[in-house]
């Protein structure tokens, strides 16, 4: 593996910088950032869907494929720029953001959900036999 | 790594020779740094998370939320990022003055973009939804403050930068400047993805 990443990094840098963007990548990657971002509009202006969950549920799902759009198109990553090395560093991000974010968010809610704000906890209190 | 592979005339090397460290060692530290600041914002958006619906008996995102304002907001950072790219194209092809052109338009959709926010900002204190309102509108105006103020950051950087291409040229330094500030640009843009569909698509859904 490692002598397999070696070779292509070699020859990732020979060019000048390594860097090499084209129109044509510019462009597509633009026009399918234009559908991705207008098709979640739609969706939410339009009401399209009945419920609020699968709508929630397709634009964060639009999202996700935007943002390997923007990575890809935008952002040219790869697997052979750095050697190798920003793409690492992009998955332990990622790993990081999802440890973090579910974790956040779970924690967070169960803590919503058994912390009953004051009067309601009275109520409760009030209707015990 | 190489000094790893063993081959049978050749001594083993057990040290990193150094020859292939990356030429452009400044791109993939940038590239760090973003990520640090990816974590930042997944910070922020995670408040976000927990404190956006608390309304306080205030507002809520769909009371308040323009959502064709912010479509033309997103259209806006979406052709500063096409319009960056065309920048880059130029550079690679040595055009300093078509680099400056394209910088400039970059520069123009920039400040349209961070104008229509600033609106958005002032209209809803004037409305009496201002950060101290509800924690919802506090993590709001954090996340989306924090989104702004990278890209007032991202403005002052570029013309900074057009200044010096227009003084120095297309140098070997000044185009290592303008690849940082593309992915500085264009990470920007990734995260206002997240910012249009978690905090107003997602904020006006009933």
């Amino acid at each position: 593996m490692s002598a397999d990443h070696h070779h292509d990094h070699g020859h990732g840098h020979d060019g000048d910088d390594g860097y090499h963007a084209s129109v044509k990548g510019y462009v597509t990657g633009f026009v399918l950032s234009v559908i991705l971002t207008a098709i979640p509009f739609w969706l939410v202006m339009a009401k399209v869907l009945p419920s609020s969950g699968a709508t929630a549920a397709v634009i964060l799902g639009f999202a996700a494929v935007q943002i390997v759009v923007h990575m890809v198109y935008f952002l040219h990553m790869n697997s052979k720029i750095e050697g190798g090395w920003s793409l690492l560093a992009l998955i332990f991000t990622g790993a990081l953001l999802v440890i973090m974010l579910s974790g956040s968010i779970w924690v967070m809610y169960h803590l919503n959900a058994n912390m009953m704000p004051a009067h309601e906890a009275a109520e409760v209190v009030r209707q015990l036999p | 790594m190489s000094s790893a592979i063993l081959s049978p005339d050749q001594p083993p090397q057990f040290y990193d020779s150094g020859d292939h460290h990356p030429k452009q060692g400044t791109l993939l530290g940038f590239w760090l740094y973003l990520m640090s600041d990816c974590l930042i914002f997944a910070v922020l958006f995670a408040v976000y998370a927990v404190l956006g619906r608390s309304y306080a008996a205030g507002p809520s995102g769909a009371d308040l939320f323009d959502l064709p304002l912010v479509a033309v907001n997103t259209a806006f950072l979406l052709f500063s990022s096409i319009t960056y790219g065309f920048a880059m194209i130029a550079m690679q092809h040595q055009r300093k003055s078509q680099v400056l052109t394209w910088l400039a338009i970059t520069g123009l959709f920039g400040a349209a973009f961070l104008g229509l926010e600033l609106y958005e900002f002032h209209h809803l204190i004037h409305e009496g939804a201002g950060p101290q309102r509800s924690a919802f509108l506090s993590s709001f105006f954090t996340l989306v403050g924090t989104h702004g103020l990278h890209v007032t950051f991202g403005i002052i950087w570029l013309v900074t930068l057009m200044v010096q291409v227009g003084k120095l040229g297309l140098t070997t330094e000044n185009k290592r400047r303008l690849m940082c500030l593309s992915m500085f640009w264009h990470f920007l843009d990734v995260v206002w993805i997240g910012v249009f569909t978690f905090v107003y698509l997602m904020g006006v859904l009933p």
